[in-house]
């Protein structure tokens, strides 16, 4: 973008600058179909960081809504139906389009080739084609909404969404089934480009842990979209030929349709946060200078994750008629994935122990994901104990517990990415002020929106209601609380977006390796050239292998802030002649 | 990892030159694994696709066992064989036809196993298209409104009603509608490799595409020979009499 | 590195046990073997499948790798389909059966 030949002579100052090729991805090519046709890995992680922040705001949009509305007890603002297609709205645009492809669309996209030593993904046509779908179907949905709107919640759950909705439950859902493809091909990208595309001496424990975690999400991806896929064409056709199999009048059993829809939206929720755990893993070692604790574990916590998240769903059907000994089974097993979780959070605990912890941002971030994230996770115990779950089903505790696992952990570690990586994502640093002070901003509005909330579930207000009752003066109390936390949090997002925009244009010119962190992506120029690297990559150092400030610049074959084999890029001829 | 460091020494080698060979790879072998592994993922998705439908026959096969066995009967199990054989036979020219692009044979051959193949599908959606028809005929096309064995003169047993009836012919059109629309698609993959082979772009060195396919085109043949017994041969000895 | 190639006599013998195995089912089925029938028919479509895909798919020559993913794709499906099959087959056991669960 601004990144051209004037603006890095104007800071002439920096040396770093003057040693680099000025020709990177950003503007390598210019025009709109250099951006709609590109194949580069990173333009098309930039798509979808436009995309989803698009999507990310109707959810939130919708979010304020809600808010409002349970500022007084009265339904006063809407009516029960408008109120049950603004919760389902928000349900929908947040879940399928902000949360399941932020990071993966976003950062991963961007990074995991970067991280790998590849020139880009494996099938960079089918990465853009996953963008598209994920527009298609993003645009198909968001037309649902605005046709009239869906008010079945996001769980789709029949009968309310067969034959005894009037709303545009087909549409929606013809949107989601096509986003579900967008996902597929992005993890099957993902598998493929880590298996096959790695630079030599990448070995598989010498790979960052973002990408280990970042494929057993494309492991969930592949494995649970498809049954997500198929139960919602199964659901349209029931509305289409009103009969089908969910339907009791043939016999059918409505439960089916949701042990099939969290057959996938329970691994989804690992979709969510394996991603953002990727985030966390990256920044909690850069920003404390050690190599993570127990890398080996942390690794393979995240498949075991993927795998254990595969058993538990039938813990959202306790108060169904599942029965009571698949709800034991159930409950049991969803014990057990904590474990893996819990490892991640000891890891990275222990790693900041005796580490050299710098406050940047990214690792505000951090702090507030890991103590988040705990708490969403301990709440997720409670829910997942049979007798405890029947007290406080479909109540605000469980809006609660998973606000704090998908806004607590999916949001503080998306925000704490982008800001890790965007001084390579656009060669500029953000102002560093003014993002600890909206972190601040965030955390503060995120507890107040959401803790207020665990105490209304328990005191037994349930979800999806926009009255309650004027004779609880404490609910009043609680939900002034959460709706004055929401504007926080507003307000605290917003400020990202403002100076986010403002450092493409206006921000200090960052270093290849700002924090220094030791992954490839920090060995390459920032911005990064078109195919990553000026040379092939060769890795002879493991993962985190931090050094004291003064050894670092000797690490490996490249120091931090120069190209990957120390040659000056003039010297390199035809690889660079070629951008 | 020095396999990579060698194949990336290939790299420089003269297929390094191939026209087939995108950018992002050093060399064909890398190309081709990666092809290849990307199919066989896209398989996996495709099997937990096909996976809920599975889990939907399983489920109601479990509970009107009576009732599925009655209303397989009226599936046309010679038929069925038929069709089966077909499909078999058609992935036995396609299983050919990856092999005459691995041995170098003339394009003729290439094509003309793929064109094989090709017809091959076009028959088992002919026949499936005739089956369709049939059930239309007697009232068994499990839409709200049309679905109507009785008025047709339809024998159902006691004991079964026709809700239950209705679900398994409701199933049936579900999962054979999407395998043959997975044949369709296969089909219209197919024409465009069809071309490439009447080209000459295939070789012992490059035809990961002829490859690829051929995986899906047998995954779609797995897949019928499970719907097969499951929909057709269910009810065959419940009494020949139906 | 070049791909194992399958002789054609290959393709021709496991096309003819394909032929065989489909008049196999469809003979089997005109007995009833009680509740052995979904057995018979499941045994002879799973060596069918197994056919198709050791041979016509090359998993037989194939990367360990290769042999990883099928495998976890079977995995998958029975997840899918044992674990809501525990609710199913237990959902009438209350009452009846309480000590099932404990003696699995």
């Amino acid at each position: 973008m601004s990144t051209n030949t004037t603006a890095a002579a104007a800071t002439g100052t920096r040396e770093w600058r003057s040693r680099f090729p000025t020709v990177n991805y950003l503007n390598a090519d210019y025009g709109i179909w250099s951006w709609l046709l590109t194949k580069d890995h990173k333009r098309i992680g930039l798509l979808y960081l436009i995309s989803v922040s698009f999507f990310f705001a109707i959810g939130g949009a919708y979010a304020g809504a809600i808010r409002l509305e349970l500022l007084t007890p009265m339904g006063d603002l809407m009516q029960s139906s408008t109120y049950n297609k603004v919760f389902t709205h928000h349900g929908i645009m947040m879940v399928f389009f902000f949360l399941i492809p932020a990071i993966p669309g976003v950062l991963g996209n961007f990074l995991i080739p970067l991280m790998i030593g590849a020139k880009d993904m494996a099938f960079p046509k089918i990465n853009l084609l996953s963008w598209y779908i994920f527009m298609a179907g993003g645009l198909i949905t968001f037309c649902a909404l605005l046709f009239g709107g869906v008010d079945t919640g996001w769980t789709f759950y029949v009968p309310y969404s067969s034959n005894f909705s009037n709303t545009y439950v087909t549409l929606a859902g013809l949107g989601i089934f096509i986003n579900g493809f967008s996902s597929i091909l992005t993890g099957l990208n993902f598998i493929v480009t880590t298996h096959t595309m790695r630079a030599p001496g990448m070995t598989w424990f010498r790979l960052p842990l973002f990408v280990w975690s970042h494929y057993a999400t494309a492991l969930i991806m592949i494995l649970g979209t498809p049954v997500i896929a198929i139960t919602i064409l199964l659901l349209a056709l029931e509305r289409l030929s009103h009969v089908g199999i969910f339907d009791p009048a043939l016999g059918g059993d409505p439960v089916l349709f949701q042990h099939m829809f969290w057959f996938y939206s329970h691994p989804a929720v690992y979709i969510m946060i394996l991603p953002s755990m990727a985030v966390i893993s990256e920044v909690v070692a850069t920003h404390t200078r050690k190599p993570i604790f127990g890398y080996s574990f942390v690794a393979f916590s995240s498949l075991a994750i993927a795998v254990f998240g595969f058993l538990v769903w039938g813990h959202h059907l306790f108060v169904s008629s599942q029965s009571v000994y698949a709800g034991m089974i159930f409950s049991m097993i969803s014990f057990v994935v904590a474990i893996p979780s819990a490892v991640k959070v000891f890891n990275w605990t222990a790693t900041m122990y005796k580490g050299s912890i710098s406050y940047d941002t990214p690792m505000l971030y951090a702090f507030a994901f890991i103590g988040l994230f705990l708490i969403g996770g301990m709440t997720g115990l409670f829910l997942a104990a049979l007798g405890f779950d029947i007290h406080v089903h479909d109540t605000y505790f469980v809006v609660a517990h998973f606000h704090y696992v998908m806004v607590g952990g999916t949001v503080m570690g998306y925000l704490g990415g982008l800001h890790n990586w965007w001084p390579k994502i656009t060669g500029r640093m953000y102002p560093e002020g003014w993002a600890r002070f909206a972190a601040l901003v965030v955390f503060v509005g995120f507890n107040l929106t959401f803790f207020p909330q665990f105490l209304l579930g328990y005191m037994g207000m349930p979800r999806r209601y926009h009255a309650y009752p004027v004779g609880e003066p404490m609910w009043q109390v609680l939900h002034v609380m959460s709706t004055g936390g929401a504007t926080v949090l507003g307000i605290g997002l917003l400020i990202p977006a403002v100076y986010f925009i403002w450092s493409m244009r206006y921000g200090r010119f960052a270093p290849a390796n700002p924090w220094p962190g030791t992954g490839l992506e920090w060995r390459t120029p920032s911005p990064p050239p078109t195919e990553n690297f000026l040379v092939t990559p060769v890795v002879t150092w493991e993962a985190y292998e931090y050094r004291p400030i003064e050894e670092l610049q000797t690490i490996g074959p490249g120091e931090p802030d120069q190209p990957i084999d120390g040659q000056h890029p003039a010297n390199r001829g035809t690889e660079t002649e070629e951008r | 990892m020095s396999t990579h460091a060698e194949a990336i020494e290939h790299g420089h080698g003269p297929e390094a030159a191939h026209e087939a060979l995108a950018h992002h790879f050093d060399n064909l072998e890398q190309q081709r694994e990666a092809g290849a592994l990307g199919m066989w993922v896209f398989i996996a998705q495709e099997v937990m696709f096909f996976g809920g439908l599975f889990l939907a026959y399983l489920i109601y096969r479990m509970k009107y066992p009576t009732a599925f066995m009655a209303a397989s009967n009226h599936l046309n199990w010679k038929i069925g064989t038929f069709n089966t054989a077909v499909l078999i036979t058609s992935s036995l020219t396609m299983a050919l036809a990856v092999w005459a692009t691995q041995t170098g044979r003339s394009r003729k051959t290439q094509v003309g196993l793929m064109a094989a193949t090709l017809l091959l599908g076009f028959i088992f959606l002919g026949v499936k298209a005739y089956e369709y028809n049939e059930k239309y005929v007697d009232g068994l096309i499990p839409i709200a409104g049309w679905f109507d064995p009785v008025g047709h003169n339809v024998h159902i047993p006691a004991g079964v009603t026709t809700g239950q009836y209705q679900m398994f012919f409701w199933l049936y059109f579900a999962m054979t509608g999407l395998h043959a629309l997975h044949m369709i698609i296969g089909a219209g993959i197919l024409l465009p490799i069809m071309w490439m082979a009447w080209r000459g772009r295939f070789s012992p060195e490059y035809h990961s595409p002829v490859e690829n396919f051929g995986l899906y085109w047998h995954f779609v043949d797995i897949i019928w020979i499970f719907l097969f017994p499951l929909l057709y041969l269910l009810g065959a000895h419940f009494g020949k009499g139906h | 590195m070049s791909e194992h190639i399958v002789p054609r006599t290959t393709y021709f013998a496991v096309f003819g046990a394909l032929l065989v195995g489909t008049a196999i089912t469809v003979a089997a089925a005109n007995f009833d073997f009680g509740r052995m029938n979904d057995i018979v028919a499941m045994t002879i479509a799973v060596t069918k499948m197994l056919l198709v895909l050791l041979f016509f798919m090359h998993v037989r020559y194939s990367s360990r790798l290769i042999w990883v993913i099928v495998a976890s794709m079977f995995f998958w499906l029975l997840i899918l389909l044992l674990l809501t099959l525990t609710d199913y087959s237990s959902r009438d056991w209350f009452g009846s059966n309480v000590g099932g669960i404990m003696s699995r």
